[in-house]
């Protein structure tokens, strides 16, 4: 085990071509937290999430895991390191030719080479998780929003990652089922020691579930360093204060 | 780190009827035993099922989804399932995954045998027809309003689809006719050596080319190119419920949508057929003076000589009807989509498939109704 944290951020410059969204982003993200990068429409959180999983390169600057960088990494380094994420994409994004439990299937297929009967156990528990037993054989179009964003979670955290991305957990979900949502975050962290990232703007959740946070501001193209988002609140940069509290101060 | 042993459990009796299982060493994803394993040691005797997990070293989803298939079991044969002898994490998450009751969501089964499947087709392909002619009936709607003035739709669009589907085609079109009018003079001149008169090579290639092959050819691939493309945009557009948005705005969604390209082919696939005919008139020319011998001069006043306006007619007649056809089954099935993926595929090859099939039958009755009608 290193002493570096668990992920860091140095540096980074986000955007597309000649389009910068975000610059100058230093953050690190200690293990076991649930990080919340935060900020308005169009401020860069996706396209941060983007460049954290691999998906999308950044225009300069470093991401590290465990000290490692990623982008420098060789193809198999970068592999290796993917697969210790586990991604819920902001519409889910199940395969659509697949039912429930072959989306889950398929990363515990493809990496451990279990037989179909213990995988089956495994996506039997990873839906029940989610809320989701019994839906094993229903396809992503026969099901609501809410449902797929859960059946995305059960995917994203089927190998059980050390990091899970989460992208608009709660956008477009009942507070009911965004905050059991929630539970099961910190409930995977506490139990299972899952670093979390979670990209948000819903109040609610960031001041329930986040231990630290960043802030994208969208007009200076920047970040706000913020600490615990309830520090945040009452004693933390202007901007930041009148998100949280919706402008009201 | 590995030199511990994995999964380690072994089952004892407890108080009162129960069984304790008692977990040792890594029970980590991937490495733990199926659920079968420890199901046997579960008999009718048993009232009560825990655990004793002081052995335990190491554990994540793989414990989990052991516990969670012995706590499914028990809940369905009544047996008590307490977890107070899990780690407090596991407790926690195992609590979460069976507070909410398998939903009894029954689907339809999913296999028939052979001659269920053909019957399947068969009603499968007899309720496809009433949808095909109620969408004939809207498209003929939306034209009668576009000739009275009515039909709304941006006049840019229709430019835009009038150069996606004209211009952009030409140098596919140009290589398929000049391959096709080639080939035509070949079989020609092979046949009229007989007889001595390969010169009607150019007869043969001009009428072929200007009255059949060149809007045949031009339907077929403008089918694969536009028709397919169309049934992709609109389907697109299905899944992301953009037709749904014009419906609730009173827009009528054929207007819009289905006419600028219904137009667009229209007017494009004739002239496409008009070039697709002098390509392979061009190719003719070229395989009779370069192979036959006959002069360039002699294969022009012959072809002026053979071609007469009525064959121009024809071919561009053909040309539009095809053309017609293809937006119809193109925008059919983009309009007919569901709402995923693999549907917006299904409906690309079936837009495919009906524009080819519709063109061939359309074909077909044309080329004998202008024969019997002396045309």
């Amino acid at each position: 085990m290193s002493n570096a944290p668990h992920i860091e951020v140095r540096n980074l410059t986000l955007g597309y071509g000649d389009f910068v969204v975000q610059r100058g982003l230093d953050f690190a993200v200690n293990q076991g937290d649930i990080f919340v990068v935060m900020g308005g429409n169009g401020c860069g959180k996706t396209t941060l999430m983007r460049s954290l999983v691999g998906l999308q390169a950044p225009l300069a600057g470093t991401v590290l895991y465990g000290g490692e960088d990623f982008w420098a990494a060789p193809d198999q380094e970068q592999r290796r390191l993917k697969r210790r994420l586990g991604i819920l994409f902001q519409g889910g994004a199940l395969w659509s030719s697949l039912t429930l439990a072959e989306n889950v299937a398929l990363p515990i297929a493809e990496t451990t080479g279990l037989p179909p009967g213990q995988v089956g156990e495994i996506v039997a528990f990873k839906l029940a998780l989610v809320g989701l037993a019994g839906f094993e054989d229903f396809y992503p179009s026969e099901l609501s929003g809410g449902m797929k964003k859960r059946a995305g979670l059960a995917r994203a955290m089927a190998l059980d990652p050390d990091i899970l991305v989460v992208d608009e957990p709660s956008s477009g979900l009942d507070p009911l089922t965004a905050r059991r949502l929630d539970e099961l975050i910190v409930e995977l962290r506490d139990s299972l020691g899952t670093t979390v990232v979670v990209v948000t703007h819903d109040l609610a959740s960031i001041l329930a579930i986040g231990d630290n946070s960043v802030y994208l501001d969208a007009d200076t193209h920047t970040m706000i360093a913020t600490g615990h988002p309830r520090e945040a609140l009452n004693n933390g940069d202007a901007k930041v204060r009148h998100f949280l509290t919706r402008g009201e101060s | 780190m590995r030199t511990e042993a994995a999964w380690q459990f072994e089952s004892r009796p407890a108080a009162d009827n129960g069984l304790e299982i008692v977990l040792r060493g890594r029970w980590c994803i991937a490495q733990q035993p199926p659920v079968a394993a420890a199901i046997g040691r579960i008999d009718d005797t048993v009232r009560r099922v825990g655990f004793d997990a002081s052995g335990l070293i190491d554990w994540d989803s793989g414990l989990l989804t052991f516990a969670a298939g012995i706590g499914k079991l028990c809940k369905e044969r009544g047996i008590a399932f307490d977890t107070n002898g899990l780690p407090a994490g596991a407790q926690k998450l195992l609590a979460m995954a069976l507070a909410v009751p398998e939903q009894d969501v029954t689907r339809p089964a999913g296999r028939t045998d052979l001659l269920g499947q053909v019957g399947e087709a068969t009603i499968d392909f007899v309720r496809g027809i009433p949808p095909m002619v109620n969408f004939l009936g809207e498209v003929t709607q939306s034209l009668l309003r576009l000739l009275s003035g009515r039909a709304r739709f941006r006049r840019s669009d229709l430019w835009l689809e009038i150069e996606q589907v004209g211009p952009r085609a030409l140098p596919i079109v140009s290589v398929i006719s000049f391959l096709v009018g080639l080939i035509l003079a070949y079989l020609g001149a092979d046949q009229l050596r007989l007889v001595g008169a390969q010169v009607f090579i150019a007869d043969l290639v001009a009428i072929g080319m200007v009255r059949e092959v060149g809007a045949l050819m031009t339907g077929i691939i403008i089918a694969g190119r536009t028709g397919a493309a169309f049934a992709a945009q609109l389907g697109t557009m299905q899944v992301n419920e953009e037709i749904d948005a014009f419906k609730t705005l009173g827009i009528q969604a054929i207007d819009f949508l289905v006419l600028p390209r219904m137009l667009a082919l229209m007017l494009m696939v004739p002239l496409l057929t008009l070039y697709s005919g002098f390509i392979g008139m061009l190719a003719g020319l070229v395989v009779s003076v370069g192979i036959f011998d006959i002069g360039v001069f002699e294969y022009y006043t012959e072809t002026l000589r053979a071609l007469t306006a009525t064959h121009f007619m024809v071919g561009l007649s053909k040309g539009t009807v095809y053309g017609a056809m293809i937006a119809y089954a193109g925008c059919l099935r983009g309009m007919q989509c569901g709402r995923s993926a693999e549907a917006v595929g299904r409906a690309a090859t079936s837009a495919v498939v009906t524009a080819i099939l519709l063109i061939t039958i359309a074909a077909s009755i044309m080329t004998i109704v202008y024969y019997q009608l002396d045309i």
